[in-house]
């Protein structure tokens, strides 16, 4: 029976963000949230080793008390536990942090863990490093990006594609993987695992005392980086807006653009070269 | 002449040097930010056999290399690779590590600023200096619909992965010269716990659509396949790609291999022309790279138009039929 973990957030909803128009900034507290997509592959990965393998799967995620909506999920699909990081203390954490955080939880909740799969990078942050960090801090073997895995014995053995090679790669277990999106089209919730994510899912929620974490090092508190700003890259574009009939339109666009079609292409577009 | 202190240092990542000129365009940016706060450039570079590489790297702007030359490190090692950055950032403090973002450096970079208990900022599209002398690192987030300007004001060195093509690389000049200092691998180096099986070099994949300078991309607003189909017509004229959003691959007007979006293609071009696109943002999000972008939409108020550069209200496969009318008659 392999024991896995697997590393879940949830992220707000990408396609009904809510928007501000005005100001192009995201209204973050109202968005909707859902179980980061490749952390769902992270989650697939797990089942098809806990189907072949065998084994059983802890779900783990940091987050606001709502955060527990993804380790349902998790469950329906076919985690057997899940884990609730929650603690005001832990917001606003970078990536080193959130490593730092995660891998203490995962000792605490999970002893004896021999395969860590994390999601290869969220759809909100984009950072990728968590997973990377994570195999540090849990000093471990691990591999980013990875593609397809295979478990045989104590070992894994992984593919993926990396900086135009593809390499195939050998670790012992306890080790750290994170799963890229795409190779494994996810799975649908069965009826019988939502029923069991709402009646006897095993959720254990952990704040920081509990997992012993010094509340110097985690949070806003115990980040190295800090945000100073945030824009949106769109904002400050000019937004010209030509309206009429399509063939002034199209006269007006080359007189006034040519230099930006017209480099593109190489070519000087300025002159109509029938009319005179 | 008074040494400069601090230094700002740039992983020599190489392995896909044909493709990947990371390196060197940040070797070019650092010496800009080299001259604000009197720093110098340094290159780091492992492997084995890569003198040719060192030469290349001062020809653009390095002004001193930390080389650790050596048959162990012929072929990429992360762990290894990790543990000699590590000592090395220990020893001789620099200021500030950039590192490109390809696949290595996403994954070595997090474990070096993990390390060296620093922070680190993921795949940035810019790098300044602001008024107090820190690394101003601005980096995407939401698909690039947003962008955070991050600052690591107290621990040090300050990190940064790069995102390539964000900036250019200088001229080589063989003029330049650069000091090269040899670190030898240290002792009892713990072998790499993660094993090397199988490595082969994939085939070169066309990006036609990825790399192309002028994209013609079409959505549902062009009313049919038929009208769609003219967009090839406008991209021969335009020497550009044609891309589609996803209803349009879905209604069969456009193969697979033409999606742009999250699920699809991320596009860069000089000049993006979006017909009939409501700019739903998992499309958007694949289109930030554009620099420059004309939308043609009925609806004004679509999300395509309100990031356009240029915004043309107007029926969409209307405006693409004069458009090729009028370029036929310039081009020639």
């Amino acid at each position: 029976m392999l024991k896995l973990v697997v590393c879940i957030k949830q992220v707000p909803m990408v396609s009904e963000l809510p928007w501000d128009p005005a100001t192009g900034t995201l209204q973050r507290d109202l968005a909707e949230g859902m179980m980061n997509p490749a952390c769902r592959s992270a989650l697939d990965t797990a089942l098809r080793i806990k189907e072949t393998a065998g084994g059983e799967i802890t779900a783990i995620t940091m987050g606001p008390p709502m955060a527990e909506e993804v380790l349902r999920e998790a469950i329906a699909l076919g985690a057997d536990r899940g884990v609730l990081l929650t603690d005001r203390k832990m917001a606003g954490a970078d990536t080193s942090v959130t490593s730092h955080t995660l891998a203490r939880a995962i000792e605490k909740a999970c002893p004896g863990f021999e395969l860590v799969l994390c999601g290869f990078s969220t759809s909100d942050s984009e950072t990728a490093q968590v997973g990377p960090q994570l195999a540090e801090e849990l000093d471990i073997p691990g591999v980013a990006y990875v593609d397809e895995i295979e478990v045989s014995g104590g070992a894994v053995r992984m593919r993926r594609i990396s900086d135009h090679f593809l390499e195939t790669l050998e670790m012992d277990l306890p080790g750290i993987v994170t799963v890229t999106t795409g190779h494994y089209a996810p799975r649908h919730v069965p009826l019988g695992g939502l029923q069991a994510a709402f009646t006897a899912a095993q959720i254990v929620t952990l704040d920081a005392a509990a997992v012993g974490l010094d509340s110097e090092w985690i949070g806003a508190k115990g980040s190295a980086t800090k945000i100073r700003n945030v824009y949106s890259p769109t904002a400050g574009k000019k937004n010209i807006v030509l309206t009429g009939a399509p063939k002034r339109i199209v006269e007006q666009l080359f007189e006034r653009f040519d230099d930006k079609i017209g480099g593109a292409i190489g070519k000087d577009l300025k002159t109509d070269k029938n009319s005179k | 002449m008074i040494t400069k202190k601090r230094g700002i240092w740039v992983f020599g990542d190489y392995r896909n040097y044909f493709q990947n000129r990371v390196t060197l365009q940040l070797l070019s940016r650092a010496k800009e930010l080299a001259a604000k706060i009197d720093a110098k450039v340094c290159a780091v570079v492992f492997g084995h056999g890569v003198d040719e590489l060192v030469g290349e790297y001062i020809a653009h702007g390095a002004e001193k290399i930390y080389l650790t030359d050596h048959p162990r490190l012929a072929v990429y090692s992360m762990e290894t690779y990790t543990l000699l950055m590590e000592r090395l950032a220990r020893q001789e403090k620099p200021e500030i590590i950039l590192i490109g973002a390809t696949a290595f450096g996403r994954e070595f970079a997090p474990r070096v600023a993990k390390r060296l208990g620093t922070g680190l900022t993921a795949d940035c599209i810019g790098l300044d200096i602001d008024k107090e002398d820190l690394l101003l690192q601005m980096a995407p987030s939401f698909g690039g619909n947003l962008v955070a300007e991050i600052v690591t004001p107290e621990r040090r060195p300050q990190m940064a992965t790069v995102r390539p093509g964000t900036f250019q690389e200088i001229s080589h000049d063989y003029i330049r010269t650069g000091e090269v200092v040899k670190v030898p691998l240290p002792e009892h180096l713990p072998v790499d716990r993660v094993r090397l099986v199988r490595l082969e070099r994939c085939p070169q994949r066309e990006q036609k659509l990825e790399d192309a300078r002028v994209v013609v991309c079409g959505g549902r607003g062009l009313g049919s396949k038929k009208k769609f189909a003219k967009l090839f017509e406008l991209a021969e004229l335009l020497g550009g790609e044609v891309g589609a959003t996803r209803p349009v691959v879905y209604a069969d007007w456009a193969e697979h291999d033409a999606l742009v979006g999250q699920a699809g293609k991320q596009i860069r071009p000089q000049i993006l022309f979006s017909f009939g696109i409501s700019g739903a943002i998992q499309h958007t999000a694949a289109c930030n790279d554009a620099k420059f972008i004309i939308a043609v939409n009925k609806n004004p108020n679509a999300a395509m138009m309100k990031r356009a550069d240029v915004a043309i209200v107007a029926d969409a496969s209307q405006l693409c039929n004069s458009l090729i009318q009028a370029l036929k008659r310039r081009i020639r």
